[in-house]
């Protein structure tokens, strides 16, 4: 089966310093890449799942994808179709296919419209006029699981878990065939973040959905994802099978986010591997392998020589010199 | 002012109590009426010790942090209760004896490091503010701002005084926050929630900080979080809360080996960090947090408890022992009652 969406190394790259700036400083590449070489695919109904610290370029892939942030390079193909360089009014037909759910869940939500304006305002913008929307409302309500009565409701009436349903029904409106998500558990408490994660399991079995979900939860990625990439300044460095890397990490970058995942146990706090030091700025990368400055097991190599990509067995890549687990 | 209170606080172990916090409770007047945000809450604080705040939003841990400061917003009232440092009632001091409190005994640490600087004062005139009872140079004063920062792993420290806080990561920027509630040495250190606003990898790196300095100084911390793992990992003792109320306390072990209370037990069991096999149902708790305005009759958890009969429906549980130094307020802990199904 091929894929349903296939993207090939991506680059997508933000000023930094505005033009008369740059000038008057003489710097001659006033930008950074805030997302660098990122190839990935999804099929029909596969889950796979974006995991990386804040500012490391997770949020821009998904708005490249959609459309929302333009790309300097590489490819977003869906169904086979280009999407890069399409004019915003052709990208829109493909925004019935490919849906996004925002990272906050009531800041997304136009205050002054209720519930049922909400959810159905994607047939709005599509100029689908040949559903009735009030049955429309009805039945998406019913599909996230809230009772017809909602449809009446202003966000603020809304509990996170409830706002995160809406979110979750907008993105269904199209009927779409990948769905988007942006840390769709961000800011819920852990009983209500099961009911989210398990809506979103269900739909997806129902409808045959692909999902792409961004999120800094490892656990949350253990169990909704089947496949993940793990990003660090802009750039994949490791991605296959979620098992597969839980298990047995190659990169070292990985093996540390895996590590510092706190357990919710006293004396589970053993094997820790602990990186040291921030994130390098996007503005001054650093030579070499990217990730020497923080990693516990650098090499006089790292520091010189920008690892390639390699394999390690079925669908699972890592860019590292000295891979650990082999 | 004494409580006919149906909690009993924990016995402190070899350290004294530094913290009491007795029967408080205080509610929010809003437009539908008095929202009970807090009822009948009792946490001590034995010295040197980091006790743990647990519960989900709205369950009232930060309104517990921001009363024992007495930060509160203008709607809210104490209606009964104590807190007492050290001995010393803190909320009968004047507003002006408080002060002196603040900054000196007790400290906090907030959720956003952002909003809690000023962005636009350098992190050097931060730390200089800071200090301003202390009878010493402007020299000396940046001297220890400097040391604190080294203190927190902020390496330059002397040249990054002059950065404001916008030039540093968010990781960075909750150091300088913890560097400055430190400054004073205080007696106890309330950290609300402070690295949910962090990376995984920045949290652990808070979490360790926070556990050196506080075996450095010796002072207690008071440490709110909805966050299980970060508990688990930091926390001495810990506090659940539910609904405005204490439902269990008791040792980091106790409470994530051994539940006694129901909520407790659901909390635990809905984190997908405890659950090693991969699957794609995760549990959850149905039903949703009551409403405070009315509160109802009988235990809080009711209505959302797998285990709740008749007894529940009437009668608020205090708390009941479970081991030592662990109780939890449930009735299916009492040992006096009959055989239930």
């Amino acid at each position: 089966m091929s894929a349903l969406l296939d993207v090939q190394s991506l680059r997508v790259r933000f000023r930094s310093l505005g033009m008369l700036r740059a000038l008057v400083t003489r710097t001659p590449d006033p930008f950074i890449d805030a997302v660098c070489d990122v190839s990935f695919h999804m099929r029909r109904g596969e889950t796979l799942g974006l995991v990386g610290e804040s500012g490391s370029g997770k949020s821009t892939i998904a708005r490249t994808v959609m459309g929302l942030t333009p790309a300097h390079a590489g490819s977003v193909r869906f169904a086979g179709d280009e999407l890069i360089g399409l004019s915003s009014r052709d990208y829109k037909a493909y925004r019935r296919d490919m849906t996004m759910m925002f990272q906050d869940p009531v800041g997304s939500l136009s205050p002054r419209l209720t519930v049922r304006s909400l959810i159905t305002e994607p047939l709005r913008i599509h100029g689908i006029k040949d559903r009735n929307r009030r049955a429309e409302a009805k039945r998406l309500l019913e599909m996230v699981g809230l009772g017809e009565d909602f449809a009446q409701r202003f966000p603020h009436q809304l509990s996170g878990g409830q706002a995160r349903r809406v979110g979750v029904a907008r993105a269904l409106a199209l009927g779409p065939k990948v769905i988007i998500a942006d840390e769709p558990t961000a800011g819920l408490d852990v009983s209500v973040q099961g009911e989210v994660l398990n809506l979103l399991a269900r739909l997806q079995e129902e409808l045959g959905i692909a999902m792409l979900v961004i999120t800094h939860n490892l656990n949350v990625v253990r169990h909704i994802t089947d496949r993940m990439a793990i990003m660090y300044l802009g750039r994949f460095v490791e991605q296959g099978p979620t098992e597969e890397i839980f298990h047995r990490p190659r990169h070292p970058y990985t093996e540390a986010l895996l590590s510092a995942n706190p357990q919710p146990d006293p004396d589970a706090q053993l094997a820790r591997i602990e990186i040291k030091g921030e994130v390098p700025s996007l503005m001054n990368r650093p030579q070499g392998c990217e990730f020497h400055t923080r990693c516990p097991y650098a090499r006089e190599h790292c520091r010189q020589v920008a690892p390639g990509v390699s394999h390690a067995g079925e669908g699972h890549v890592y860019t590292c010199h000295y891979p650990l687990n082999t | 002012m004494t409580q006919a209170s149906a909690t009993q606080p924990i016995e402190a172990p070899a350290g004294a109590v530094l913290l009491e916090v007795r029967g408080l409770s205080l509610d929010f007047g809003s437009s539908r009426g008095r929202v009970r945000a807090l009822r009948d809450v009792s946490v001590s604080v034995p010295r040197g010790r980091i006790v743990g705040v647990v519960g989900e939003s709205g369950c009232g841990k930060s309104t517990l942090a921001f009363a024992i400061i007495r930060l509160l917003a203008e709607n809210a009232m104490i209606t009964a209760g104590e807190v007492r440092l050290e001995g010393r009632d803190l909320l009968t001091l004047t507003p002006r004896q408080m002060r002196d409190i603040r900054g000196r005994r007790v400290s906090m640490i907030f959720q956003d490091p952002m909003t809690s600087l000023n962005r636009v004062l350098s992190v050097g005139q931060h730390m200089i503010d800071i200090q301003y009872r202390d009878k010493i140079s402007q020299a000396d004063k940046r001297r220890r701002a400097a040391e604190a920062l080294t203190r927190v792993g902020i390496a330059d420290a002397e040249s990054r005084l002059r950065d404001f806080p916008h030039q540093f990561s968010g990781g960075m920027r909750q150091r300088i926050c913890i560097a400055m509630a430190l400054l004073v040495e205080p007696a106890l250190l309330l950290a609300d929630e402070p690295t949910t606003a962090l990376d995984a990898t920045m949290e652990v790196q808070i979490v360790g900080l926070l556990k050196a300095l506080q075996g450095e100084l010796g002072c207690s911390i008071l440490f709110v979080s909805h966050h299980l793992g970060t508990v688990a990992e930091l926390c001495d003792d810990v506090v659940v809360m539910y609904a405005g109320e204490v439902v269990e306390r008791g040792s980091v072990r106790d409470i994530f080996k051994r539940p006694g209370h129901p909520y407790t037990q659901a909390l635990l069991e809905c984190d997908p960090g405890r659950i090693h096999e991969k699957t794609r149902h995760l549990p959850t708790i149905p039903g949703s947090l009551p409403d405070l305005v009315e509160v109802p009759q009988g235990c809080i958890f009711k209505d959302r408890c797998p285990h709740a009969f008749e007894r529940c429906q009437r009668e608020r549980p205090p708390h009941y022992p479970v081991a030592e130094g662990h109780t939890a307020s449930c009735h299916l802990l009492d040992e006096t009652r009959g055989n239930h199904s």
